[in-house]
C-alpha cells in the first residue's frame, strides 16, 4: 500500500478554509490553529479524511476560561476549546482551537466525525457550560443533576460547600433548587 | 436524637421516571418489553463506584448507560488554586493504582511549560518508577479480573507481588501508594542505597511468577470459554472511540506512546509492543501479560544503566528548590528556597499538551498557565474516561455475565475517570 506524502496541516487549511482561520501560534513546538467555531465540523472532517493529513485519532477536548476577559486577536472571546488531534500515520499532533462567546457559548458538535467526542463534550458542557449544538445527550456528566452553575469557570469560587449532616440538613436543603421549587 | 429531614426535602428528590430516559434507551424499554437493571454503584465487579443502567432482553444487553461522577473530587479545579509544585500530591489521587504515571504526566506538562530540564539520572529513575507502577497496576488488574471470573488464587498471588513494589515505593517516598515522588524538574529526593538491591531482587523474584499466572490462566479451558470471542472491539471502532493502551493494542493497532513519541529516554530501551489479533477479552488479557514481561525487560536495562551517583533533579534554582545542605552556607539558596516554598514559580500564559503511556492507556495533561504562580486551567485526559464512554458500543449484544469480563478487561479506575 502506498502512503501519501505528508502535507503541512497549516498550509492545506489555509488553502482550503482561508476565511475560517483566525490566529496561528506555535509554542514549544506545538502548533495551534484558532478557527471560527461555525467551521469546526468541516475542518475536522477535512483533517480526518484528507490523504496526507489523516488526523484519525481525537486525543482530547479541553476547555479554558479566560475570565476576566479582554478581547484580543489571539483570544477573541472568553471561552476557549482546544481539540487535540493526532495522526497515527504521520505520528504528529495538532491543536485546533475555537472560542465561544461569554453570553451564549455554543459550538457545533463533532460527534459525527469522532464518536469519542461524546463524553468529552458532555464534560465541558457540565463543568464549563459550553453547549455543543447537535449533541444527542445533553445531561450533566460528572456533577449531580441538581447542581447550579458550572464549577470549572474561573468566576466560580473554590470550595465552601457545607457537608450535609442531620443537624444542618434543613439549612442546606433551603438552598437546593429541587427543595425550593417543589413548594 | 437526630432531627429527621423535612418532609418536603425528601419528597422532592428525584424519584425516577422512564420518560427521562426516552431517546437514551430503546423504545422497547418504554413498553416494558425489555428490562432496565441497575448494576452498581456498589457492585464489586464494577471496580469502583460506577453505575451501569443496563437494558436487558432476557440475559442479553441491548444497551447500557454508564453513570459516572460518584468519585468526582474536583482535582482539576483544586489545582487552579495551587502552585505547580504543590499540585503534585493532588494528581496522585486520580488514578490511585498508578500514582506515579499521574505525577509524571503533570510534571512533564509543567516542565514543558517552563522549559525545565531533567537530568539523565532522574529520567532513568523515573522510568524505573513508571515501569514498577505499571507492574503494580497490572497486578491489581489481573487479580481482580481473574477474581471476577472465579479464579480466586490468582488474586492472592497478584497482591503478594504488588506488596513487593509498594515496599519499594515506601522506601523511595515514605508512602506506599500516594508518594508524590516525581516532581517538576526531577524527583523529590535521591533513591536510598537499599533501592538497587530491592529492585534487582524483585526482578529476579517476579520473572518466574509471570509464568505461574500463565500456567493458571492462559490455557485454562474455563478461562478461554469466558474470554475468547467476548467483547470484541474492531480496530476502527477502538480508534473512533478514542481507546488507547492495551485495549487498542489488543485490537491490533500498534500504538504505544513510549515508542511513537518517546519521553524520559524511552527511545534508548530495547522492548517490544505486544499486539492482539481479535480484540476480544482474551487478547487484551494476553497483551497485558506480555507487557509485564516487557516491563521487566525495561527495568533490567534501566537498573544496568542507572549510575550510583549523580543529580536527581534539575539544578535550575528558579524552579527547583536547592538541596538542604546549601541552606546553611548560601544566602542565595535561602532566598530561592523561601521564594519557591512561599510563592512557587511563574509560568507563561500559554498552553501545552503532554501525553504519556500510563498502565491503562494514554494519560494526557493539558496545562494552561496564567503568567503567574498558579495555572489557569488543568485538564487531564484519562484513559478510563474514554473506555467507560465506549462501554455501550463494546457491550452491545453480549450477555450480562460477559459485561463483568468486559469491564475487567478494559481495566477501568473510577478515580481516573471522575477526577
Amino acid at each position: 500500500m502506498q502512503i501519501a506524502p505528508a502535507l503541512d496541516p497549516l498550509q492545506s487549511l489555509q488553502e482550503k478554509f482561508p476565511e475560517a482561520i483566525v490566529f496561528i501560534k506555535t509554542f514549544r513546538e506545538e502548533l495551534t490553529i484558532v478557527v471560527q467555531p461555525n467551521a469546526i465540523l468541516e475542518i475536522m472532517t477535512y483533517l480526518r479524511n484528507t490523504p496526507g493529513l489523516v488526523y484519525n485519532f481525537l486525543s482530547d477536548i479541553s476547555s479554558v476560561d479566560y475570565y476576566p476577559h479582554t478581547p484580543s486577536e489571539e483570544r477573541p472571546e472568553r471561552y476557549g476549546v482546544s481539540y487535540h488531534i493526532y495522526s497515527m500515520l504521520y505520528n504528529r499532533r495538532l491543536r485546533i482551537k475555537v472560542f465561544a462567546a461569554e453570553d451564549e457559548p455554543v459550538i457545533p458538535t463533532i460527534i459525527s466525525v469522532y464518536p469519542g467526542a461524546n463524553w468529552l463534550e458532555r464534560e465541558i458542557l457540565d463543568l464549563m457550560g459550553i453547549r455543543f449544538e447537535g449533541h444527542p445527550d445533553q445531561r450533566r456528566l460528572l456533577m449531580p443533576d441538581d447542581w447550579n452553575g458550572h464549577p470549572a469557570r474561573r468566576d466560580v469560587p473554590m470550595g465552601k460547600e457545607m457537608v450535609q449532616f442531620s443537624f444542618n440538613v434543613e439549612d442546606i436543603m433551603k438552598h437546593k433548587p429541587h427543595a425550593s421549587s417543589s413548594n | 436524637m437526630a432531627t429527621p429531614p423535612p418532609a418536603n426535602a425528601t419528597k422532592a428528590l428525584w424519584e425516577g421516571s422512564l420518560e427521562e430516559l426516552r431517546g437514551l434507551v430503546s423504545n422497547r424499554a418504554m413498553t416494558g418489553e425489555t428490562m432496565l437493571l441497575n448494576m452498581g454503584p456498589h457492585h464489586p465487579s464494577t471496580h469502583g463506584v460506577l453505575r451501569l443502567l443496563l437494558e436487558l432482553d432476557g440475559e442479553e444487553i441491548v444497551t447500557c448507560l454508564p453513570d459516572i461522577g460518584y468519585l468526582h473530587t474536583g482535582i482539576e479545579k483544586n489545582i487552579e488554586d495551587k502552585s505547580y509544585e504543590k499540585a503534585v500530591p493532588l494528581t496522585d489521587r486520580m488514578d490511585y493504582l498508578s500514582p506515579m504515571s499521574n505525577n509524571m504526566a503533570f510534571c512533564m506538562a509543567v516542565e514543558k511549560l517552563v522549559a525545565l530540564d531533567v537530568p539523565e539520572r532522574a529520567q532513568i529513575i523515573r522510568v524505573i518508577c513508571l515501569e514498577l507502577s505499571r507492574i503494580a497496576s497490572h497486578m491489581v488488574w489481573l487479580g481482580t479480573h481473574a477474581l471476577d471470573m472465579g479464579a480466586m488464587s490468582v488474586f492472592l498471588y497478584c497482591f503478594r507481588e504488588r506488596e513487593f513494589i509498594l515496599r519499594i515505593f515506601e522506601m523511595l517516598s515514605g508512602q506506599r501508594m500516594m508518594g508524590s515522588y516525581i516532581r517538576p524538574g526531577g524527583l523529590w529526593r535521591d533513591v536510598p542505597a537499599e533501592f538497587y538491591g530491592a529492585v534487582n531482587q524483585f526482578l529476579e523474584y517476579f520473572q518466574p511468577k509471570i509464568d505461574d499466572y500463565e500456567s493458571i490462566l492462559t490455557n485454562n479451558p474455563i478461562w478461554l470459554d469466558r474470554t475468547q470471542g467476548v467483547g470484541v472491539i474492531e480496530p476502527d471502532v477502538a480508534l473512533a472511540w478514542g481507546m488507547t493502551g492495551a485495549v487498542l493494542r489488543g485490537s491490533g493497532v500498534n500504538w504505544d506512546i513510549r515508542k511513537a513519541m518517546p519521553y524520559s529516554g524511552y527511545e534508548t530501551y530495547d522492548f517490544e509492543v505486544p499486539l492482539g489479533e481479535h480484540g476480544d477479552v482474551y487478547d487484551r488479557f494476553y497483551v497485558r501479560i506480555q507487557e509485564l514481561r516487557q516491563s521487566v525487560k525495561i527495568l533490567q536495562q534501566a537498573m544496568k544503566k542507572l549510575p550510583k551517583k549523580g543529580p536527581f533533579r534539575s539544578s535550575n534554582r528558579k524552579f527547583v528548590p536547592p538541596p538542604r545542605s546549601e541552606l546553611g552556607s548560601s544566602m542565595e539558596a535561602v532566598i530561592h528556597h523561601f521564594k519557591l516554598w512561599t510563592q512557587g514559580f511563574d509560568a507563561p500564559d500559554e498552553e501545552v499538551y503532554v501525553s504519556i503511556e500510563s498502565p491503562r492507556g494514554e494519560m494526557a495533561c493539558y496545562l494552561h498557565g496564567t503568567g503567574g504562580q498558579k495555572p489557569r486551567r488543568v485538564h487531564f485526559k484519562t484513559p478510563s474516561f474514554m473506555h467507560i464512554s465506549s462501554l455501550p458500543v463494546v457491550s452491545e449484544g453480549y450477555l450480562i455475565a460477559d459485561m463483568i469480563a468486559i469491564i475487567g478487561s478494559v481495566d477501568i479506575v473510577l478515580g481516573d475517570c471522575d477526577r
